[in-house]
């Protein structure tokens, strides 16, 4: 693609890092007199005009999202950007956040506006400190030339951004549970409804937004609706950072438009250049999403309706590839290990159900399965679907059932290395 | 006793006044305030736990909950360079367990311990977001990625 097309990344490696540097990259160029003139209705419209939809992993439009943020409860609205990252194999927002912070800074003052919200806090995980220290010299930055702060040139419009650093659980990604992280809490999720656009942080309407969701919002609106809707397919709009681990010649993060066929972005010259050795299978959207076979690879687009038609997830964009010097009980089995280590222990099924499925994997493993165990550990997968307040459960319950499935020889040559599997 | 002057430096007072005017209500600033004090020393004694509930204005109990929900706040001493191995799916691929077979046998460590001499602890943990450049590790604060055996790359991000 086109630098100029790349509606997130097309800063890469041009050191965009300094407010100079992205500014004359045409940075902030939608921070101006015409963006306070629109309404907030008038924002809202453009972004669901666009299409933008959610690319935290479950694709919600986000325009329809910002829209149910109640006005005038006599409540701060408040926008939280998720830089929690942590589904195996997802790293774009790491880099995001690394190369061009103000880019997120511009989205987000476009996202205030739209919300009428005062403050917003970019929630990064522990581990990011790099990143981190990336975002608050931009928003030293970013407040020095008038940005941020009391009325932003010279509106009525004042705003703040802080960044509030986790501390390690993978289950603070999940939004509720993000939001009682930064009310000073255990990371546990809560019940939806209510969502948190209705009352999220401090019982107020909170808008948790994705951070390559906001960082598409400078490209948007400094270019006609019709150059974004016109990449992608009809039902996605727009461009995606998909970033490629595994067996791969060239892994990294590449941006592409939504509907990209997977076979181009493995093997074409421009993206990945090719398998290492046998393909086996791909995970097409972070460890929780089923794995595809070679052969439903071969005609497969990269959005969220053919990967539903496919029976997985589009989610985060993380692409992980294995090839068949890989067993499936091995990768399952380290599925097994985070997951059950990540449960944040509220709901019984999960709790239990991924400790237990750990332990099953690791029997087998140790070449102490046995026969039966396939069906025990789809019948674990089948008791957490409703079950259990937040989808961890199910983001091992969906592999569990299809690892089995689709390489179930793996799991019985295992099986059958127990001289005892039949007791 | 010997944490209490760590905690009460001008820099101390500095960071904890900012941090407490981000949130409306003091205990937002929690997570924050823990990670003041384990800059501060190290790692989290009961003691600092306790003066944390107290700045975020909040019960002791709530505050140890909170401390020990978190995997990267520290109950004891680590080692001067803790090496936390990714052991997550793509690093898996890429041969993550040679990587931490290779610090086990160098440094004659098991997960989770630290070298006679205080100098390391290895740690396994989860997915870092480096999956493109693994096997991925963090050492102290830095990423390493595309790790091989007996060599580190050093380098931020
Ligand atoms: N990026 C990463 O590292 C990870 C991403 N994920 C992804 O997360 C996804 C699941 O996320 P969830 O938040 O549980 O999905 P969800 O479908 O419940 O919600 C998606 C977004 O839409 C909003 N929403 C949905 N219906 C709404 C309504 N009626 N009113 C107001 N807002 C509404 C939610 O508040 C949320 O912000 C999975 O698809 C997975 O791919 C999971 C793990 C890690
Ligand atoms: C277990 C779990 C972990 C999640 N982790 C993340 C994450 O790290 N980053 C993220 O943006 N969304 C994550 N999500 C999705 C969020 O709950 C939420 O849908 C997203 O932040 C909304 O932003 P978006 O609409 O911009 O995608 C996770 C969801 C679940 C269930
Ligand atoms: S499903 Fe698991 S992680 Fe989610 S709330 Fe329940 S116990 Fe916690
Ligand atoms: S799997 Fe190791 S960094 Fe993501």
């Amino acid at each position: 693609m086109q630098d100029s097309m790349k509606v997130c990344t097309g800063n890469f490696g041009k050191h965009a890092q300094s407010i100079d540097a992205y500014k004359k990259l045409g940075g902030y160029s939608t921070i101006s007199k015409s963006l306070f003139e629109m309404s907030q209705f008038e924002v809202i419209d453009r972004v669901q005009r666009a299409g933008l939809r959610g690319r935290g992993g479950a694709g919600f439009p986000t325009g329809m999202k910002w829209s149910f943020v109640p006005r005038n409860t006599g409540k701060p609205v408040y926008i939280v950007v998720n830089a929690d990252e942590g589904e195996g194999g997802t790293y774009k927002d790491h880099f995001l956040l690394l190369e061009d912070p103000h880019r997120l800074i511009e989205g987000l003052i476009i996202a205030g506006w739209a919300l009428g919200a005062r403050t917003a806090y970019i929630y990064a995980r522990g581990e990011f400190l790099p990143c981190i220290e990336s975002v608050n010299k931009a928003l030293n930055e970013a407040y020095a030339a008038g940005y941020l702060g009391e009325n932003i040139m010279g509106t009525k419009f004042s705003f703040d951004i802080f960044v509030h650093r986790g501390a390690g659980a993978y289950i603070c990604g999940e939004e509720t549970a993000l939001i009682n992280s930064l009310e000073g809490q255990k990371g546990q999720p809560r019940l939806k409804p209510p969502f948190p656009a209705v009352a999220g942080a401090w019982a107020s309407p909170t808008c948790v937004n994705n951070v390559e969701t906001i960082m598409s919002l400078p490209w948007i609106f400094s270019h006609p609706v019709e150059e974004y809707t016109k990449m992608g397919t009809p039902r996605a709009h727009g461009t995606k950072v998909f970033c490629v681990s595994g067996d791969v010649k060239r892994p990294g993060l590449y941006e592409a438009p939504l509907g990209t066929p997977l076979m181009e972005m493995l093997t074409s010259e421009e993206y990945c250049q090719g398998i290492i050795g046998n393909l086996k299978g791909v995970i097409p959207g972070g460890s929780s999403c089923p794995p595809l076979l070679p052969e439903e690879c071969q005609n497969a687009t990269l959005d969220y309706e053919c990967m539903a038609s496919l029976k997985t997830m589009f989610g985060s964009g993380a692409i992980i590839v294995f090839n068949d010097t890989h067993n499936a009980v091995d990768i399952l089995d380290v599925l097994g290990h985070f997951y059950s280590h990540e449960s944040c222990g509220q709901c019984t099924p999960c709790r239990e159900g991924t400790g237990f499925a750990k332990r099953v994997l690791d029997a087998i493993m140790r070449g102490e399965g046995h026969d039966g165990d396939i069906e025990l550990l789809q019948g674990i997968s089948a008791g957490f679907g409703g079950t259990t307040i937040c989808p961890l459960s199910i983001s091992l319950g969906g592999p569990l059932n299809v690892y089995t499935r689709k390489y179930r020889a793996d799991f019985e040559e295992y099986i059958a290395k127990n001289p005892n599997h039949a007791e | 006793g010997e944490i209490a002057p760590l905690l009460e430096t001008a820099e101390v007072k500095i960071r904890i006044a900012d941090l407490l005017s981000r949130y409306p209500v003091a205990q937002g600033a929690l997570l924050e305030v823990l990670w003041v004090a384990q800059d501060a020393i190290g790692w989290l004694p009961h003691e600092a736990i306790r003066w944390a509930a107290d700045v975020c204005k909040c019960s002791a109990a709530h505050a140890y909950g909170v401390a020990t929900f978190y995997t990267m706040y520290k109950h004891a001493p680590t080692g001067r360079f803790l090496l936390q191995f990714c052991h997550n799916i793509s690093c898996h691929l890429r041969g993550a367990e040679s990587m931490l077979q290779y610090a086990r046998r160098v440094l004659d460590l098991k997960p989770g311990e630290t070298t006679k001499d205080g100098l390391f602890t290895i740690v396994e943990v989860e997915c870092l977001a480096a999956c493109g450049n693994a096997p991925a590790m963090i050492v102290n604060d830095d990423f390493a990625t595309n790790v091989e055996n007996g060599e580190l790359t050093l380098k931020p991000g």
